[in-house]
This record gives C-alpha cells, sequence and structure tokens, in this order.
C-alpha cells in the first residue's frame, strides 16, 4: 500500500509537515523557514516530513513557543454582510459594489440573516457558547480600500465565545501515532471584508477594487494554545474542513477565503511568556508553518544573543522565507472603537426563548441550526473507521481533499468490493492519477460507477489486478468505454478455461527444466520464476494463485 | 441584488427602546460660525392675511390671494385646503409649481435654498395635473410643493450639506423620504440650506452663506422696530432663521413651499420652526427612515418635518413614517397614515411642566408665554402639574460628547476617493486625505472631528464616551419616569427668546451658541421621544415665539393632537410680507446669492 497519502491527517499537498516530536521544545539554531523546503510535488508521494525542532542537546536551556492564530473566513453567501451586492471571486473590478459598499453618505447597514446563521452554525460546531445578544462596533483606521474609514466588527460582545477545536498530529515515526490536540477557541466575530488596493509602482498609483467590500467574514480567533507551525497548520486544516462540512466558508486560502495572522512568542518554560509578534496575512498553510517556525527561530535567535522582540507586525515574505516587519504598520494605531449606531444588537432565540408569533423570517433560533447541523469532519471519520474497518490515516486522507468522500462512498454504494478494496483504490490509484495531473476530484474523468464496475471485475476475479490498473488507465483516456468493454476488446479478462491453464503449465516446465531441476534442488524461490513464466504466457490473464495450484499439482504428479 | 432567501432581516426590535439605548446611543450636534455678513436685505415682498380684501386686488393680488388662502395644505378655521382646490381644478399643479417658483425667486436673498431644482419640479407639476386630470390624485400630497433639506440624497440632484466637501455631490438614490414623498405626487421645489453638515444652530455656518429670517422684513417687526429703534440701519439688522434646517423654515415661512423637510438630532427642526413662525415636528427615534439622510449623530438624527400647521405636519407624518427594509432602527410595526382628531375636550390631559427647564438665559418673554399657555391648558381642564428631569444640567456635556465622538466616525468617509472634494496633492495618500479633508470641512466640522477623535481614543473612551452614555440612559430615565408617573405632554419652551440679529448671533462662536440654543431641545433626542415646536404668538418685537411639546416615545399622534388643539387656541398670526414685488431689484444686489442656482 502507497503510503504517502496515507498519513493521518496528512495534509497532503497543501502543507509542507513538519512532525511535532518534542512538543513546543525549540533549540537555538538558524532560521528554519527556508531551509523546511516542503516543495509543492505533483506526484501522489506527499513529502517526507521535515523536522522543525530537533533534542535539545543536554545542558542547552529550552525556549518554548506559544502560536495564537486570528483566522478570517470569506463567508459562503450570496450577498454582502451589510448590503445586496453578490458575492462571486474574480468578478470584473468594481462591478459588485453597492452605494453601501462605496460608503455613499446616507447608506445604512442591513445585516444579511444567512451570515449569522453561518456564525452561530460555525460557532455551534465548535462548541462555542452562543451570545444571545451580540453587538455591533465600528473600529477606525484610514485605508484606501476601507472606503467608510471604519469597519464594522464585533468587538465587544461577538456572536460566539468560549469554543474549542479539536485536531491530530503524528508524534512518532509511524503516521498512525496519533495525538488529539485542542486550541481553545476565544471568540467568533461578525465583521466586514476590506477592498482590495493594487499598487501601481510604475505609475506610482494605487487603484481600487471594492468588489471584496463589506463580505461578510468570520474571524475565528483561537487562543495561544500552539506551539509551532505544524500544529497551527494542522489546526487551520481542521478548521478549514469543519467550514467546508458546514457550508459556511469555501474556506478557500487561493483565492483568498481564508486568512491567518499568527501571534507568536517564545519564552523559557516556567518563566512568564515573551513579547509576541504578529506576522500577517498569511494566505496558504504552507507558508502559514513556515512563517511561524521561522519567525520562532528568529525570536530564539535574537534572544540568545541578547537582543529583545518588538511588539511588532510582521509580513512573511514567501520568496525569502522570512519574516519582515510591515513598514506601514509601525507605531501604535488607536481603532477608536465605537459601538455601530445603525445596527440595533442582534439578538438570537432558542426553542425556549422563542417569542411567541415570532415571524421566523425575522428571528433566529439556534435550536433548529443546531438540528441542521451536517456531520462534522471528527465525527465523519470516526464513523468511516467504523463503519468500513479503515485505518485513522485512511479516513484522515479521504477528507482532506474536497469531494474525495463523496467519490469514495458512491463507489462503496454500487460496488461488492470490499471496502479496503475501495479505500486504497481510491486512495491510491485515483487520487494518485488527479494529483499526478492536478485535477480535483469533480473534474475526474472516471465516475464513481465505473470505478465500482471495475472493481466488480476485479472482485469476482474476472480480471487480474494488473489489468484492472490497465483498465483504469483506459478509463481515464476518457473515451466513452465501459471498463467491460475495455477487457473485451483488450482480451484481458483472466483465463477460466482451466484446461489451457494446464495446457500451458505443462509446456512450461517442459520448455524449462532447468528451473524445475533448481526447484526440486530446494530452491523454493525457483517456483515464483515459473508462475511468472505462465503468466507472461498468458498475456497476464491468469491468476497467479491459480498458476501456482496448477504447477505445484503438475510438479507433484 | 442579490439577497440570501429573504435574507436582509433587522436583527432586533427597534421598539425596544431601552434594549437599545442601554447599548448604542450617543452624542452632539452643532458649532463654529462663519464671519460673514450678509447684504442689505431688499425690501419685501407680498402680503398676507386677513387684511387682504379680494375686491381690492388685481389680478396679480387675486392670484396671491388664492395662495394665501392656500396657505395650508388641510381644512382650517379660515383657509381653503389646497389639496381640495386641487382636486376641484380650482388651481392646477403647474400653477402651483410656478407660483412658489416666482416666490423663491423673489425670496432669493433669503439664501433659503441652495438649488432649485425647477425643471424637475415643473415636470412633477406636468405628471401631477394629468393625474388630476384623469381624477386619480395619489393623495394629499399629490402636486404640492415642497423643499428638502440639503443633507437628504436626491437622486441627480446636487447635495452639497452645505459643504465644499460635497459641493458637486450628485447622489445617485434619493433618501427613503425623499421617495415617499416623490410617490405621492409632492413636487420638488429645491434643496434648502443649512449649516455645514447640519452642525449649528443658526444656518449661518454653511458654504453658501447664511439664511435671512422672512420675519426679518415682516410688517409685524418692522413696525415694531419702527417704534423702538431709530437709529440703527434696519437692513443691516436681518435675523438669523435659527438652525440648522434654517433654509426649510425660511422656505416654508415665505410661502415657497408646503411643507419641507429639515433633519433634528439636537434641535435643528424645532429651533429654526421656532425662530421662523412655523411648526416643526421631531418625530420619534425609529418611526421615519434616515436612509438617505447624511447622518450627523446616527443615534439622535430624525427627519424633521416644517410646515404652517400641525394638520399638515401630520399629514406628510402619515406618509413618512413606517418600517424602512433599508434603516434597521426603524419600527417594524406598520404605520397608517392618519388624521388629527380635533380635541374639544382636554380635561383629562396631564400636561407636565418641567422645573429645570425654568432656567436664568431664559427670556422673561418666553417666560411669561409658557406659563400663559400652562394656564391656558388649566383654565380648559387639563391637569397642569411641575415635574422633575433631575439631569436635565448634565444633558449639554453629555450631547457634546457623543456628538463629536459619532461626528468623528460618520465623517471618516470623506477622504476624497470615491465621491466629493478630492485635493490636487499627490504626495501620498495620507497627504491626499488631509489637505482634502482641511480643504472639504469648515473649522466647526473639523474642531468636532478633532474632539470626538479624543473621547473615542482607547485611554479616554471610558472615561468619556461611556461615562456619556451612562448619563444618557439617566436622561432618557428622567423622562420615562415622568411619563410614568402620569403625565401625556411635556410642555416647554422650545428657545430662550426670540430671533436674534445675525450680527448679535455671530458675536458667540457656533459652539457656545449651540450649547445654549438646545438646551430645550437636545435631551429629547437623547430620549428618542417625538416632540414638536409650534409657534404661539408675537413677541414685543413681533417675532414669533414657539413653544415645545415632548410626548412619549412613538405617541406622536397623540403629541400632534395636543398640538393641534393648542395651535387652534393661540391663533397665531400669519406673516406679512408687504411691500410686494414691485421692487424687487435689490434683491439681486446679493452676490452671496449668485451661488443659488435657479435652472
Amino acid at each position: 500500500m502507497a503510503a504517502p497519502m496515507l498519513r493521518w491527517c496528512c495534509p497532503g499537498r497543501r502543507f509542507a509537515f513538519a512532525r511535532v516530536g518534542c512538543g513546543s521544545c525549540h533549540r537555538r539554531g538558524p532560521p528554519t523557514g527556508s531551509t523546511s523546503n516542503g516543495k509543492r510535488g505533483q506526484s501522489t508521494v506527499a513529502q517526507q516530513p521535515h523536522i522543525t525542532a530537533q533534542k535539545p542537546r543536554k545542558g542547552e536551556r529550552e525556549w518554548a513557543a506559544v502560536v495564537g492564530l486570528e483566522i478570517h473566513a470569506q463567508i459562503a453567501s450570496n450577498s454582502k454582510l451589510f448590503s445586496g451586492s453578490q458575492v462571486h471571486f474574480a468578478a470584473p473590478p468594481n462591478s459588485l459594489v453597492s452605494f453601501f459598499d462605496a460608503s455613499l453618505p446616507g447608506t445604512l447597514p442591513v445585516l444579511n440573516r444567512r451570515c449569522v446563521e453561518a456564525a452561530v452554525m460555525t460557532g455551534l460546531a465548535l462548541d462555542c457558547h452562543i451570545n444571545r445578544k451580540s453587538l455591533f462596533d465600528r473600529k477606525h483606521y484610514f485605508y484606501a480600500d476601507l472606503p467608510a474609514g471604519y469597519q464594522i466588527t464585533q468587538q465587544r460582545l461577538p456572536i460566539a465565545v468560549n469554543g474549542s477545536l479539536a485536531y491530530s498530529v503524528s508524534v512518532g515515526r509511524k503516521p498512525s501515532q496519533m495525538v488529539t490536540r485542542t486550541v481553545r477557541v476565544k471568540q467568533i466575530q461578525l465583521e466586514q471584508d476590506s477592498g482590495k488596493s493594487l499598487h501601481d509602482d510604475l505609475r506610482s498609483q494605487t487603484l481600487i477594487d471594492l468588489n471584496r467590500a463589506g463580505i461578510g467574514l468570520l474571524e475565528v480567533v483561537l487562543e495561544p494554545d500552539m506551539s509551532c507551525g505544524e500544529e497551527a497548520a494542522t489546526a487551520v486544516r481542521e478548521l478549514q474542513l469543519i467550514l467546508q462540512a458546514l457550508g459556511t466558508s469555501q474556506a478557500n486560502m487561493a483565492e483568498g477565503q481564508l486568512r491567518v495572522d499568527a501571534n507568536i512568542s517564545v519564552h523559557r518554560p516556567g518563566e512568564p511568556l515573551g513579547v509576541r509578534t504578529e506576522v500577517k496575512n498569511l494566505n496558504s498553510a504552507r507558508f502559514l508553518a513556515r512563517a511561524i517556525d521561522y519567525e520562532i527561530q528568529r525570536q530564539i535567535n535574537e534572544l540568545e544573543n541578547g537582543g529583545e522582540i518588538l511588539n511588532e507586525t510582521r509580513s512573511f515574505d514567501y520568496k525569502l522565507g522570512c519574516t519582515v516587519p510591515m513598514r506601514d504598520k509601525e507605531g501604535k494605531q488607536d481603532y477608536r472603537f465605537m459601538p455601530e449606531p445603525n445596527l440595533p444588537p442582534l439578538l438570537l432565540y432558542d426553542s425556549g426563548s422563542l417569542p411567541p408569533g415570532a415571524d421566523p423570517q425575522q428571528v433566529i433560533d439556534i435550536d433548529r441550526l443546531r438540528e441542521r447541523l451536517p456531520e462534522l469532519p471528527r465525527v465523519t471519520r470516526e464513523r468511516l473507521v467504523r463503519q468500513y474497518g479503515m485505518l485513522p490515516e485512511h479516513s484522515c486522507a479521504l477528507l482532506n481533499e474536497v469531494g474525495l468522500l463523496e467519490f469514495f462512498q458512491s463507489v462503496i454504494k454500487e460496488t461488492r468490493a470490499e471496502p479496503k478494496k475501495v479505500t486504497s483504490w481510491v486512495l491510491n490509484t485515483f487520487l494518485g492519477f488527479l494529483k499526478q495531473q492536478n485535477l480535483a476530484v469533480s473534474e475526474s474523468p472516471v465516475t464513481p460507477s465505473a470505478l465500482a464496475e471495475l472493481l466488480d471485475l476485479l472482485d469476482r476475479k474476472a480480471i487480474s489486478s494488473s489489468a484492472a490498473k490497465q483498465v483504469f488507465e483506459e478509463l481515464w483516456r476518457n473515451e466513452g468505454k465501459t471498463p467491460a468493454q475495455i477487457v473485451a476488446e483488450k482480451k484481458l479478462e483472466l483465463l477460466q478455461d482451466l484446461e489451457a491453464l494446464e495446457q500451458l503449465c505443462r509446456s512450461t516446465l517442459e520448455a524449462h527444466p532447468h528451473v524445475v531441476m533448481d526447484l526440486k534442488r530446494g530452491n523454493p524461490r525457483a517456483i515464483n520464476k515459473l508462475i511468472g513464466l505462465v503468466r507472461k504466457a498468458t498475456l497476464g490473464r491468469a491468476d497467479p494463485t491459480a498458476i501456482k495450484e496448477v504447477l505445484e499439482r503438475q510438479l507433484s504428479s | 441584488m442579490v439577497k440570501d432567501g429573504c435574507a436582509h432581516v433587522k436583527p432586533a426590535a427597534a421598539t425596544d427602546l431601552s434594549v437599545f439605548l442601554l447599548v448604542t446611543w450617543s452624542l452632539w450636534w452643532q458649532t463654529g460660525h462663519e464671519d460673514h455678513v450678509g447684504p442689505d436685505p431688499p425690501r419685501i415682498i407680498f402680503s398676507a392675511g386677513k387684511a387682504l380684501h379680494r375686491g381690492a386686488l388685481g389680478w396679480k393680488a387675486e392670484w396671491l390671494l388664492s395662495i394665501i388662502r392656500l396657505l395650508r395644505l388641510s381644512p382650517t378655521l379660515d383657509g381653503l385646503e389646497v389639496s381640495v382646490a386641487l382636486k376641484q381644478g380650482q388651481v392646477t399643479p403647474t400653477e402651483l409649481c410656478q407660483r412658489c417658483l416666482s416666490l423663491i425667486k423673489k425670496t432669493k436673498f433669503l439664501n433659503a435654498y441652495i438649488t432649485v431644482s425647477e425643471e424637475v419640479a415643473l415636470k412633477q407639476a406636468e405628471e401631477a395635473e394629468k393625474r388630476y386630470k384623469k381624477g386619480h390624485s395619489l393623495g394629499d400630497l399629490d402636486g404640492i410643493p415642497i423643499a428638502v433639506k440639503d443633507n437628504f440624497s436626491t437622486s441627480g440632484i446636487e447635495t452639497t450639506c452645505a459643504s465644499n466637501m460635497l459641493k458637486g455631490y450628485v447622489p445617485p438614490y434619493n433618501a427613503t423620504v425623499v421617495q415617499k414623498l416623490l410617490d405621492q405626487g409632492a413636487l420638488l421645489m429645491g434643496k434648502t440650506n443649512l449649516d455645514e453638515f447640519a452642525m449649528g444652530s443658526g444656518s449661518t455656518d454653511g458654504i453658501f452663506g447664511p439664511v435671512k429670517n422672512p420675519w426679518s422684513y415682516s410688517k409685524q417687526y418692522r413696525e415694531k422696530r419702527k417704534q423702538n429703534s431709530h437709529s440703527e440701519n434696519e437692513d443691516s439688522n436681518w435675523l438669523i432663521t435659527g438652525g440648522s434646517s434654517g433654509g426649510s423654515a425660511a422656505a416654508v415661512s415665505a410661502f415657497t413651499c408646503f411643507a419641507a423637510l429639515g433633519s433634528d438630532t439636537g434641535g435643528s427642526t424645532r429651533n429654526p420652526a421656532a425662530h421662523c413662525g412655523v411648526v416643526g415636528l421631531k418625530p420619534s427615534y425609529g418611526l421615519v427612515s434616515r436612509h438617505g439622510l447624511i447622518p450627523l449623530v446616527n443615534s439622535m438624527d430624525v427627519p424633521g418635518i416644517l410646515t404652517r400647521c400641525v394638520d399638515d405636519a401630520a399629514t406628510v407624518l402619515g406618509i413618512l413614517a413606517g418600517h424602512d427594509p433599508k434603516d434597521s432602527t426603524t419600527i417594524q410595526d406598520p404605520v397608517k397614515p392618519f388624521t388629527l382628531p380635533s380635541l374639544t375636550d382636554v380635561s383629562k390631559l396631564c400636561i407636565g411642566i418641567p422645573k429645570e427647564y425654568l432656567t436664568p438665559e431664559l427670556s422673561s418673554e418666553v417666560h411669561s408665554l409658557w406659563s400663559k399657555a400652562a394656564n391656558l391648558f388649566e383654565s380648559e381642564g387639563a391637569k397642569v402639574i411641575e415635574v422633575s428631569l433631575p439631569h436635565t444640567s448634565y444633558s449639554i456635556v453629555c450631547y457634546h460628547v457623543l456628538c463629536t465622538s459619532e461626528v468623528a466616525s460618520n465623517m471618516a468617509r470623506f477622504d476624497g476617493l470615491e465621491y466629493g472634494h478630492r485635493c490636487d496633492s499627490s504626495v501620498s495618500t495620507e497627504a491626499m486625505y488631509a489637505a482634502t479633508r482641511r480643504e472639504g470641512f469648515n473649522d466647526v466640522v473639523r474642531g468636532r472631528i478633532l474632539s470626538g477623535n479624543f473621547f473615542l481614543l482607547k485611554e479616554n473612551y471610558e472615561n468619556y464616551f461611556v461615562k456619556a452614555q451612562k448619563v444618557r440612559r439617566l436622561i432618557a430615565n428622567d423622562f420615562v419616569n415622568v411619563f410614568n408617573s402620569g403625565v401625556d405632554v411635556l410642555l416647554t419652551p422650545t428657545t430662550l427668546s426670540e430671533a436674534v440679529p445675525y450680527t448679535e448671533f455671530i458675536k458667540e462662536d457656533n459652539r457656545t451658541r449651540s450649547a445654549q440654543d438646545d438646551i430645550f431641545t437636545q435631551a429629547v433626542n437623547m430620549a428618542g421621544l417625538p416632540a414638536v415646536s409650534v409657534p404661539m404668538a408675537l413677541s414685543t418685537q413681533g417675532l414669533p415665539i414657539g413653544l415645545q411639546f415632548i410626548g412619549r416615545a412613538f405617541c406622536d399622534q397623540q403629541l400632534l393632537t395636543v398640538a393641534k388643539w393648542f395651535e387652534k387656541q393661540v391663533q397665531f398670526p400669519v406673516i406679512q410680507l408687504q411691500e410686494l414685488m414691485d421692487d424687487c431689484s435689490s434683491v439681486f444686489e446679493n452676490e452671496k446669492l449668485a451661488s443659488v442656482s435657479l435652472k
């Protein structure tokens, strides 16, 4: 079984993957950001884990790192948080801008119900306490892509607080050596996204696109319970899966639907936490892990060399693999928070507190949303393990690719093949082909039914597994043929005619007396050579077990 | 527009005023002034009232008479109802419109209008006329000329807020209240003058210059002046209108329209109404949509209504009131247009007189009229009791903190990027912001932004903003307690005194003036209550004095019913603007008025 994508919670192609062998202990050394090279491969083989933290040498004092995250997830909604403009990725610049989004004087915010529901569902999925009353605030700063001069957010009383997010990381050499870690969710707040600035240095001008301005964001604040880039990246990955399962965010980092800011500090165990820095705008999980690990090492080096850590905002230069101070974030910003006077408090209800006769369009019932929650990734994985006897890391791999689980389940439904077989085919062959061509599951030329049919042929031993691979390759070419047609055309079906097989075996034995002699002299491996020769003679259409049986019978007679 | 299902919902019931007050409300309004002395006033224009005899007038005067008799939208004792006249074809919308346009031109020196939308109005009149001919009028406002304060967005019509920042800004949409009036067939005559961004209490601090009070030129005032003073040049002593909706008040007072929209954040509708002898209504917060009103203080702003009688204010309120999906702070309950009953018996009424409103600064004349009004109610059988609003004295300072904070926030959007003024500097984005805002805002606006930002600083927020909110809560509770004790309506002065001459007014700066002038009005905004200023009588100087009625939240109709009864009792005289249109030449000497665009 090919190991690569079967690693427990291995984030697959997305992640440079670090093993967190020594937890939060870091030793002195050069920053590893640039050396922990998680090159994204085209092959189906995931990267080998790199080591960010090595065992401290004896006598050397350890450092502990503390990492907290602020994650901004764009809410999957048709319209923006406070206006009716559409939400759509990659639309022509400034084509999705309402009067409110452009902050025309006199316009007022109107809260989007869908965004509130998304926040509540996400809060429930992360075991948060949902505040029955939450408030909106204005956060002020001047920036060209912030038309109103303030962002509407939930600073004082957010919609959800005090939750937790569990994620699993591998700790040992074996992928199945997993531990579950938990990071506390401080709060989830609703807020507006800003527009985008495009700096044209050549003509020294800045172009503003307000399409994104006003889209609903969920800001999920994770407490500093993580200790390295890998943990942070894995936690983010788990959150991503949860958001996608809920449908509350597409959480596609490449499209900016999920953006992460990391707060990082280091300290000596037993001593107070160190001064933290914030690394902003990490928009891929790989960079997230690298940036955090780099920053940890940078801080350690700085302190070991007698320097001090400034409470500053930094950005990650992915080309250089290091973090650098952000020039425009120098100095302390005072956001001059103020209650948003145009939005009354957001009141939520549950079945107990629902006012009688309330218009269902006007109120949000938390209990009804709870009932509608889909199965969460953690539960799905447990179910897969239970239901199909799957290894935990396989269940993880199935969830890691968008649509893969659904594909798997469709195949299972239509085939008589063993779930183990299906798992192996889906995770190795099918996923391998996808990765090789960089395709999403939805773009696959092979349908679940075709794969199911193929696995059926294999299951009733109509074809050998090597023939099955051949059929799969044919299917991938997508020439509209069914597996049965391909098998017939290519004459791939297993030799079912026992007499013919016996004939072939006999002639093979006759043609290779020296191998037979070898075998009789006691070399057990000689039988394999004979099997191989017979298979070759059948053009690979005979089952090796059957060949072995016949040969042994003939030899002993 | 794509919406998520029925998605855009109002998160909570705004009617739950107590909940809302707890968390969101804030501010104060007003301040600063321009050292800007207006030109000599022309001699005026038309005459009105019972003094006229129909038989003695020529054609022109005949017309005038018809206008004057149609002063009011609704039936009154001695006036015809203009909407009835329209329905009966005694006058056509186009005639009415042209008449008002001609009056606007003749009163141009008042500087009441920033933009006159002549073409739009005439076109609307034409449409209205067609409807009347077919007998399908849209309602009481069909074909009725109205004016709108220049801080309400009007689609396709420049909306300046009397600021360089928005000079030339043409909104692409109508404020909800404007749209509602247009949907009723009202004719939009133009946009009226104000203090820059409605920050002021005199209508003296806008870039288009001060508004002049029509009463400066009334027969009533001039005759008194002749008796009292002999030395001063009477033309240089024109009076301010009060503000910040002074343009709207002057427009209604000078008969250039039948109703006007103002805005009221600390008294901006009631104050000029009192000074100009018209009715000024500030509806309950949340009853009328603010969508499209360029905000001063979101938690206190309310579109105001200025008319010549209480019934007209009620008619307009009936049209404007109600939930607006675009303003989440409007009440959900449907509001139907209503007609005010004529009270005959006030014996079941309880009128409260807040003792804290008897301040040393109150002029003796206003004081005595206030007492007279209280006696009037008492003599007609109403229960009149002294009540206490103990936190009144903290109101102004609390308002100052909350108002400037919200102003600082609301003004942040004026950065020269999306709309409005942009400076020429292109050194950097920051330099552009700074220069744009320095050029775009006057001292008053900049001063408020500065103090507001100070109050919102992290280190100051608790000590100022949060404290002010708590005080606001106390002030609102004062009213709740009084109303819970059985009081139906509070009776107070609207202003300390009658209108003062401009030269007098500008001796104090905007901030001081506003703090003084808002004293009786702004607590109402902090509490979100409805209040109306009704003209009561002329002072010894011949100038109008108004009194204010304050009602329970969302009991606007009850408030107006009481106001209507009072109005009927006091029989406030009609303004007599004489020395008709024969000599209008001086009108056009005024350079300042050249900025009033008559298209």
